[in-house]
């Protein structure tokens, strides 16, 4: 068998650290231990396989999951999966759960004063297409307080949780908004060093997806992690076997 | 490469909304071969005290040491039903449990087969992103020979080893120290 051709690991400083005091629930949960390097293997170059028969068409329209519509400003949230080479990363699964319009989400230790609303769960889930697209209609999220620190807020945001093909490529991230005020003071925006990768989270509002009369559209395309090298390289560093 | 991987963020306290449809705690359904294990434990922080807002993702092989995955090159089969997939979240006292077969030996980077072993992902409110791990099995003498553990200082290899449960034929016992005294070994993959 030739030599597996890993996954890129991540560059430094694009990644937030384990410990972060600003984020305070870090601060006895993240390992104090060095990290052990671990090449990749077949168990890591490997992961979990769904199908679009897992997801249901109501699962990706947030807004439909109930009798009623829910409250506060319908939106499409689109965009791509690609990896670090630019290729579509197809037929993945995108799992996505969020607050209400109000702030609140539909979480028994949830204890923001806010009304739960009872249209809306905030769950859904997508495969993507062959060219690795998805997309969601929800609502915006609401800002809500949270107690990390005095009058700490968290800026609008919907979770994004991803596999890609390997175990490897695993990714649980948030989508953010564009000029949203509470950005610059959210200690878990801002756990990252790298500027840049940071800003990445903000999703851009989008004329192309919007629909007229009925949502705005925000796009946020994902990159996840991508193969070092294809194994015809591999081949030709004489690592066949 | 001409693009970066977009950064991580923490699941948060909430994650349940969007994970709990694909809780999976059985990864090994009638018609699929293997020795059945139960293996249950704790999800405890830096002051000992359980962590109830924790999901463990399990990523394995079948008993034939063969993955559900098309980059599997193995020429051996993987039957029906079987994904090698599972998820299970904490309870409110930091507790997980899930049902499986012991996997199969699978290759490893130096040619050598590894020992039977899980990979896990380890995902808890104030991670700002994923602590990766591995189970591996008790009384498995091909452990000895692993590439993986031999990464790992010996006095810290115990804590990647489930413990059988005594009177308990099939059951272990693994936990997720995920800081201080008995730490458990953290892989950069």
């Amino acid at each position: 068998m030739s030599k597996i051709p890993e996954y890129r690991r991540y560059i430094p400083g694009t990644q937030p650290p384990h410990l972060h005091p600003p984020y305070v629930s870090s601060i006895k949960r993240a390992p104090l231990q060095p990290l052990v390097v671990l090449p990749h293997t077949l168990s890591e170059i490997t992961g979990p396989v769904f199908g679009p028969e897992i997801t249901d068409v109501k699962a990706c329209d947030l807004t439909r999951q109930h009798s009623g519509e829910p409250l506060g400003e319908r939106i499409i949230v689109s965009g791509r999966v690609l990896d670090e080479n630019s290729r579509p990363v197809p037929h993945t699964l995108v799992e996505i759960w969020q607050a209400n319009a109000a702030g609140r989400y539909l979480h028994g230790i949830d204890q923001h004063n806010a009304p739960l609303d009872p249209n809306f769960t905030g769950c859904g889930h997508a495969v993507t297409d062959s060219e690795g697209r998805y997309r969601f209609v929800t609502i915006r999220p609401g800002e809500y307080p949270w107690g990390n620190h005095h009058n700490a807020w968290r800026p609008a945001h919907i979770h994004f949780s991803l596999f890609g093909p390997a175990f490897a490529t695993r990714l649980v991230t948030q989508m953010y908004f564009q000029g949203d005020p509470l950005i610059p003071f959210d200690p878990i925006f801002n756990c990252t060093d790298d500027e840049k990768a940071r800003n990445r989270l903000i999703s851009q509002f989008d004329w192309e997806t919007t629909i007229p009369s009925q949502a705005l559209g925000y796009r946020f395309d994902i990159v996840l992690s991508g193969r070092e090298s294809t194994p015809m390289e591999t081949h030709a560093h004489g690592e066949k076997s | 490469m001409s693009l970066q991987a977009t950064t991580w963020q923490t699941v948060g306290p909430f994650f349940s909304i969007g994970l709990s449809w694909l809780y999976r705690d059985n990864l090994a359904g009638p018609g699929i071969s293997g020795e059945r294990v139960e293996i249950a434990g704790r999800i405890l922080d830096g002051d000992g005290k359980p962590v109830p807002d924790g999901i463990l993702e399990i990523w394995q092989a079948n008993s034939q040491g063969k993955y559900a995955h098309p980059d599997d090159p193995q020429e051996k089969t993987v039957e029906s039903g079987f994904t090698g997939y599972g998820r299970v979240p904490t309870d409110d006292d930091g507790r997980f449990r899930f049902t499986t077969i012991k996997p199969g030996r699978v290759p490893g980077p130096d040619g050598k087969l590894q020992a039977p072993h899980l990979a896990i992902s380890v995902f808890t409110r104030g991670l700002l992103r994923r602590l990766i791990t591995r189970i591996y099995f008790p009384d498995e003498p091909s452990n000895e020979e692993d590439f993986a553990l031999n990464l790992v200082e010996a006095a810290r290899r115990g804590t990647l080893i489930a413990k059988r449960m005594d009177g308990r034929p099939g059951a272990l016992e693994w936990n997720v120290v995920l800081q201080g005294p008995g730490e458990t070994v953290f892989f950069d993959v």
